[in-house]
């Protein structure tokens, strides 16, 4: 089109010129395409570097990896299971709390709320997504994990301590308090991707359901949770994948001992924060590779649970953005 | 209707209603506690000494964390210098050229990067990076944190750009400019701001950033005279007092937590103030 509209006025620009305006474009226009593609490069080029990484590790201890229990650099036996243990329940735990209470706040901040109560709470929600892990963990050392310890896990235990799950001996930094950080950390994200879902639900959905004289809560809960109910899917699994890879926090206050434990008051230790201990501190090639096939085990696992996110949120409606 | 179920489903939506009010409150109930905690037991250690002096040694009183806060904006600068350029012309792809399923793909994979694990990151860097120079360094520092914005300022450049009415791109190609031109003189110098306010975002996003930094800036407790030697910086300074058996060291670590989210508050809300109602989400 633009060339067209170019000839016809052309006779002011030689043949040359002509080649290198459209020299130019064609070069903007790689340079672009170049950067843009760049994100494909770095997914190819992360998961090489960790399989390269880590293929001592592959090689020596196979699918064993994944099942053995063992974590003992001094004999140089490695196994993975209480990572993947401790990243499961931990993810677990701050789901069972992120979720009522992200969907919920969503569901205030969108259908509920009055509006002049909207945005002050929105600010403050994006503010606590912009909250730096370490200060979080910083929080959670020295206030959160002693509070825990003295009301929250003592009166857990006397109202629930029939369950295995809340049995033993309370020291405080435990695999509860890590999904607790967790939780804080991923309410944010699932409250403000859940927020877009319910915007984009139609309003005449919404309108239908008021003609027929329903209330507010009838309303949401008639034409709008059931009709975002996938994307609000979508929205938890987001959250899923990063409550799995979040780092700094969680090593601070889940303990960092790699044991499989039934109670939630036990220490335990992650994917992450193993990475985050052990990295600088691991002297021979054997002990390095199995740390890098821990990150290639994360990588597999949040990679498979975001692409899963993505589906859902781009299928459910038009251009949801998450950050 | 009989008048009490009426009344019941009056009372049931005033039940919801509050509930969910409880549960928003109850969310934003940490970030209270977190600044309330920082304030108090922070601002007692935050003086002229903790901007310009070196760390002191254990059992000594004192010192600051001079060379962790100014590593950190040297860190930001050389994430910057990766991440921007690439995320920028990346987001003028995306909102200017490409076909539909091309640009499908490509945001796809940008998501799935924004979602891999900061530390991830840190390990592959560390591969790139450390090993081949043999040392930790500010370079592999700043690696990690400019490929972490790539994707994050890919987005935010391309839901800007797509903000500016096409018109204003037909009115340009009319008067015989090139596309390109267009593109950088018209459709990105409309959307600068934007652009920038997405950039200074990333940056405040990546600047809390301390998993990726532990095994590739490493940190330093002198100043950094060597962008190929290890730097200090805020996050990591604070997550090796924190887990310190040093009470000064405690004292320390609340002091340049509060630094640091004073920094990152600053960024979000004057970004806020600068961009509100222009180029607010989706325009509702």
């Amino acid at each position: 089109m633009t060339e067209s509209s170019l000839s016809v006025g052309s006779h002011a620009l030689s043949a040359k010129a002509l080649a290198e305006r459209r020299l130019g474009d064609r070069a903007f226009k790689w340079l672009t395409l170049l950067m843009a593609l760049s994100v494909f490069v770095l997914i190819v080029l992360i998961g090489i570097e960790l399989w390269l990484g880590s293929h001592l590790a592959i090689q020596k201890f196979g699918a064993r990896f994944l099942t053995s229990s063992e974590w003992d650099p001094v004999k140089e036996r490695f196994g993975a299971l209480p990572f993947i243990f401790g990243t499961l329940v931990s993810s677990g735990v701050a789901l069972f709390i992120a979720v009522p209470l992200s969907i919920a706040s969503a569901v205030f901040l969108t259908e509920l709320a009055p509006p002049w109560l909207r945005q002050p709470l929105i600010i403050f929600i994006e503010l606590l997504a912009a909250l730096p892990s370490v200060i979080l963990g910083l929080w959670g050392i020295f206030v959160m994990v002693p509070w825990l310890r003295e009301y929250l896990f003592p009166c857990l235990k006397s109202a629930l301590g029939f369950l295995p799950l809340f049995q033993g001996p309370i020291y405080g930094v435990s695999v509860l308090a890590g999904g607790i950080i967790i939780a804080i950390m991923i309410v944010p994200i699932i409250t403000s991707v859940s927020r877009e879902i319910l915007r984009s639900v139609p309003g005449l959905q919404r309108e239908a359901a008021y003609a027929l004289g329903a209330t507010r809560w009838e309303v949401t809960r008639i034409a709008v949770l059931s009709y975002a109910r996938k994307g609000l899917f979508g929205a938890v699994i987001l959250g899923l994948g990063r409550a799995l890879g979040e780092t700094m926090a969680v090593t601070m206050v889940i303990g960092n001992r790699p044991e499989i434990a039934a109670s939630l008051f036990a220490p335990g230790y992650t994917l992450a924060s193993v990475v985050a201990n052990e990295f600088t501190e691991a002297t021979t090639d054997i002990y390095l590779h199995s740390l890098f096939e821990i990150g290639l085990v994360l990588l597999g696992v949040t990679i498979g649970v975001n692409a899963l996110a993505q589906v859902l949120l781009k299928t459910f409606a038009g251009p949801i953005v998450t950050r | 209707m009989a008048p009490t179920n009426h009344q019941w489903r009056k009372l049931k939506n005033l039940l919801v209603q509050s509930v969910t009010c409880a549960c928003a409150l109850l969310v934003i109930a940490p970030l209270a506690l977190v600044f309330f905690h920082l304030a108090r037991s922070g601002v007692g250690s935050v003086n002229l000494d903790f901007f310009t002096h070196l760390p002191k040694p254990v059992g000594e009183v004192g010192g600051g964390m001079a060379n962790a806060i100014v590593g950190t904006f040297v860190l930001l600068g050389v994430a910057a210098l990766i991440g921007v350029p690439v995320g920028v012309l990346g987001g003028v792809f995306l909102s200017e050229y490409g076909s539909s399923k091309l640009n499908w793909w490509i945001r796809f994979a940008a998501d799935i990067l924004n979602g891999v694990p900061s530390i991830i990151w840190g390990i592959v860097v560390y591969a790139l990076v450390v090993m081949p120079m043999k040392t930790f360094s500010a370079w592999a520092g700043g690696t990690v944190l400019g490929l972490i914005m790539i994707p994050l300022i890919m987005r935010t450049t391309e839901e800007v750009l797509l903000l500016v009415p096409n018109g204003y791109r037909e009115a340009a190609l009319a008067l015989g400019i090139t596309q390109w031109r267009m593109i950088v003189q018209i459709v990105v110098r409309t959307a600068l701001k934007g652009i920038i306010t997405g950039i200074l975002l990333a940056l405040a996003r990546v600047s809390g950033e301390t998993a990726p930094l532990l095994f590739t800036a490493f940190g330093n407790r002198f100043w950094n005279h060597n962008l190929s030697d290890p730097i200090a910086t805020l996050p990591l300074q604070i997550f090796s007092y924190a887990i310190s058996p040093y009470d000064e060291w405690h004292r320390q670590a609340w002091a340049g937590a509060l630094v640091l989210l004073l920094l990152i508050t600053a960024i979000n809300v004057s970004v806020r103030l600068l961009t509100r109602d222009r180029f607010s989400r989706h325009g509702h």
